[in-house]
């Protein structure tokens, strides 16, 4: 109930009665039961499982249950490489999830095509071109914390949610700026450095992801192509 | 109403490309009759990320990367396999100390990959329990690779003419630690768990039983080949690297619990390679010695001569072959990579058809040949 | 060993029954584009063999000429060479006579040109995605 502050103002049912705004309390419960979808396509998807799994625990943060159909969940983590054959796939996975829908992209791959951005002819460049994308993850592969993190910027913008406002979707991207400072993290349990581009050998000869800089997860409804509506966005 | 008045009629089912029990973007079309599947027929490319054709436009060190993500769960194997073909290419000699070190990370590899194998067939099966504890031992064997090399998943490690870091102390004190609490107890742990659990047996034996002749004409190889009887490792039948110094047994399948070849043959093939992969490890913790790492030249820059070779090492799904022409630039002129999970699933059609089996036992079949659709499709 | 494609089909079938060569795995097929060969365009099929029993490794290279590529099928010889020979016509465009599926296998369906040519260009848009190059 933390987030919730109480809007009562009478002292006598102060501490009996709870008065919220409802947006607040739909927005609360749905924040702490995100339920995504299982949508491993390559390897990113292994670092995926394996925040689902015992060390990483993404329980823990009031998501979880990996849903195999769309109609049941309302994150799809998008994580490994999205191919031309594969594309009206994830365009039709995606509308046969109810409203309200988040999409993260996880990886280099569905961010610019990741390693694959110069001569992967199969390669769709960035699954942005055919679903509206919330939060990007970049990476290869993105860390399991580096997926937390990106789950915690969908919890943040699932608290902003009206019910009675659904224009916002159009509204301007917002860019969160980094947790984790410059290109290092470091793994405060194991007291490991660790590169999120991968071994430093692929770094130094940038194949490692699309030509980003490692900001942290970036958040911001950034469709290309398409708006969260189906519309085209203004270029 | 007798039984012959009821009339069934036959359905095509779709699975995949995005079902939670294929690992991956595999798509299988079955026709169905009831729970009966009839016949089958998979399709795969849905991960088609043009390997080959990024081959030919990045340079010999620059194609190391690309090959870590075909098979993203043993990517020390594909490296391996793909160094071992050029340095034949271009004759360069590996130092000693770096052949133990490949050795090493290569079976810690294997030991990963065939412990998310285990979990995620416990999970195909219904058995969620097993997953967990896969992923709390694997996550040791990722802690170190990270140590190593700074990468939980793809490596880039091992690379032409060596590997690209040095061991230190502290991480052979750690494999060593690891070593000592994986083997025998966690594997007897995960016999207890699973490979001995009724439910399981019952799921997973006489099923999907594969002959060995039948095995050998469409390609199968590594565990799954194993599972049938057939004894046939690379590691042994063309030693690569040092592995003919080392001692080694190569399990098959015995057919304990029904036929031979079956899901539970090729499944405990792999707990057993588990542990024949850490007595190797040991071996190898024993007698590594000082010495470079790399080769000086390799590691800079290489530029083999016109030719071409075929090379193949025995990854964690079976052998993993490069095709590689030169024609004497640093860019190879053609790469072509042999998949072992390519040819492993190529079978599943024809099981399918061998003999009366369930949808259930289906996701069964697919779960026990382990592809890794990275791999399928390249 | 280069063999000729006409006969390429009776030499598999020896590889494989023959006792002494026992060729009995299909190890990988793999098509390699000449375009700028002396004697005119060309492409290369090469099949690598191994024997598990007699443990022995052969490769087998048949060319073929680059504008019309045809081959015969192996498929009834060895079971793998099905899904090796429609990968091998989808990225290289090689066609296998006798093989009684011969469709793309990675490539979407209706995919244009064969990737591997080294003469190939990328679409720019595949079914209204663009192909952006950064
Ligand atoms: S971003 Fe990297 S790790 Fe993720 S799917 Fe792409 S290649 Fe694999």
């Amino acid at each position: 109930m933390s987030e919730l502050e109480n809007r009562n103002p009478d002292p006598l049912t102060k501490n009996v009665v709870f008065l919220t705004a409802v947006d607040d309390i739909i927005n609360a419960t749905r924040a702490n039961s995100v339920w995504p979808l299982t949508f491993g396509l390559a390897c990113c998807a292994i670092e995926m499982m394996a925040t689902g799994a015992a060390k990483y625990d993404i329980d823990r943060f009031g998501s979880g249950p990996f849903r195999g159909t769309p109609r049941q969940s309302d994150l799809m983590i998008v994580a490994g490489t999205v191919t031309h054959k594969m594309a009206p796939r994830v365009k039709r996975l995606y509308d046969q999830m109810p409203e309200p829908k988040y999409v993260i992209a996880m990886g280099g791959c569905v961010i610019r095509g990741g390693p694959y951005v110069k001569h992967g002819y199969h390669v769709v460049k960035g699954v942005d071109l055919l679903v509206p994308v919330d939060v990007y993850i970049p990476g290869c592969p993105p860390r399991p914390e580096a997926l937390l993190e990106g789950l915690f910027k969908v919890q943040k913008l699932m608290k902003r949610e009206k019910i009675l406002d659904r224009t916002r979707r159009t509204t301007k991207p917002e860019v969160y700026h980094a947790v984790y400072p410059g290109l290092i993290l470091r793994n405060a349990e194991d007291g490991i450095w660790a590169n999120h581009w991968g071994s430093q050998g692929e770094a130094a000869r940038g194949v490692g992801g699309g030509g980003h800089r490692w900001r942290g997860p970036v958040c911001g409804r950034q469709g290309r192509g398409v708006g969260r509506r189906g519309r085209a966005l203004p270029r | 109403m007798t039984e012959a008045k009821i009339r069934t009629e036959e359905m095509l089912l779709n699975m995949g490309p995005q079902h939670p029990s294929t690992h991956g973007v595999f798509r299988v079309v079955v026709r169905t009759d009831g729970e009966l599947v009839l016949e089958s027929e998979s399709h795969i490319g849905y991960l088609h990320r043009c390997f080959e054709k990024c081959a030919e436009g990045n340079n010999y060190l620059q194609v190391v990367p690309y090959t870590d993500r075909m098979d993203y769960l043993c990517a020390m194997m594909n490296n391996w396999g793909y160094a071992v073909a050029v340095e034949k290419l271009a004759g360069i000699e590996v130092p000693e100390r770096a052949e133990y070190i490949r050795v090493m990370v290569a079976e810690l590899n294997r030991v990963a990959s065939h412990l998310l194998a285990f979990g995620t067939y416990g999970l195909d099966i219904g058995a969620i329990t097993p997953f967990l504890y896969a992923f709390r031992d694997r996550e040791r064997i990722l802690k170190i690779f990270e140590k190593l090399c700074g990468q939980r998943l793809n490596y880039s490690y091992v690379r032409i003419g060596g590997v690209t870091f040095d061991m230190t102390e502290e991480i052979l004190a750690d494999i060593e630690a690891f070593c000592d609490y994986f083997d025998p107890k966690i594997i007897d742990e995960y016999d207890n768990l699973l490979s001995y659990n009724g439910i399981f047996i019952s799921r997973t034996a006489n099923v999907g039983v594969m002959p060995a002749d039948l095995a050998i004409s469409y390609g199968v190889t590594g565990p799954s080949l194993r599972g049938s009887g057939v004894q046939r490792d690379l590691r042994r039948d063309a030693p690569y690297g040092i592995y003919d110094r080392l001692e080694f047994d190569v399990p098959v399948g015995t057919g304990e619990m029904g036929q031979l070849g079956d899901c539970w043959d090729r499944y405990m093939v792999r707990m057993r390679e588990m542990r024949q992969s850490i007595r190797l490890v040991r071996q190898v913790l024993r007698d590594i010695p000082e010495g470079p790492f790399c080769d000086k030249k390799a590691y800079r820059a290489v530029k083999p001569k016109a030719g071409e070779t075929y090379k193949r090492v025995e990854g964690a799904r079976g052998e993993v072959g490069f095709y590689i022409v030169s024609d004497g630039t640093n860019i190879p002129y053609r790469v072509k990579a042999r998949a072992p999970s390519f040819s492993n699933i190529s079978i599943l059609d024809k099981l399918t058809s061998l003999s009366d089996v369930m949808v259930a036992d289906l996701v069964a079949i697919i779960g026990s040949l382990d592809i890794v659709l990275g791999e399928v499709d390249r | 060993m280069v063999v000729k494609a006409e006969a390429w089909a009776a030499v598999a079938g020896l590889c494989r029954d023959d006792s002494r060569l026992g060729f009995d795995l299909l190890s990988c097929i793999t098509g390699v584009d000449y375009p700028e060969r002396e004697d005119g365009a060309e492409i290369e099929v090469i099949y690598n063999l191994d024997s598990i029993a007699n443990h022995h490794e052969l490769t087998v290279k048949v060319k073929l000429p680059r504008d019309d590529p045809r081959i015969a099928s192996v498929e009834e010889i060895w079971r793998t060479a099905d899904w090796h020979e429609r990968e091998t016509y989808d990225l290289l465009g090689v066609v296998f006579e006798g093989h009684h599926n011969l469709v793309r296998i990675l490539c979407a369906e209706d995919w244009v040109g064969h990737p591997l040519r080294k003469d190939y260009e990328p679409p720019d848009s595949f079914h209204g995605i663009k192909n952006v190059i950064y």
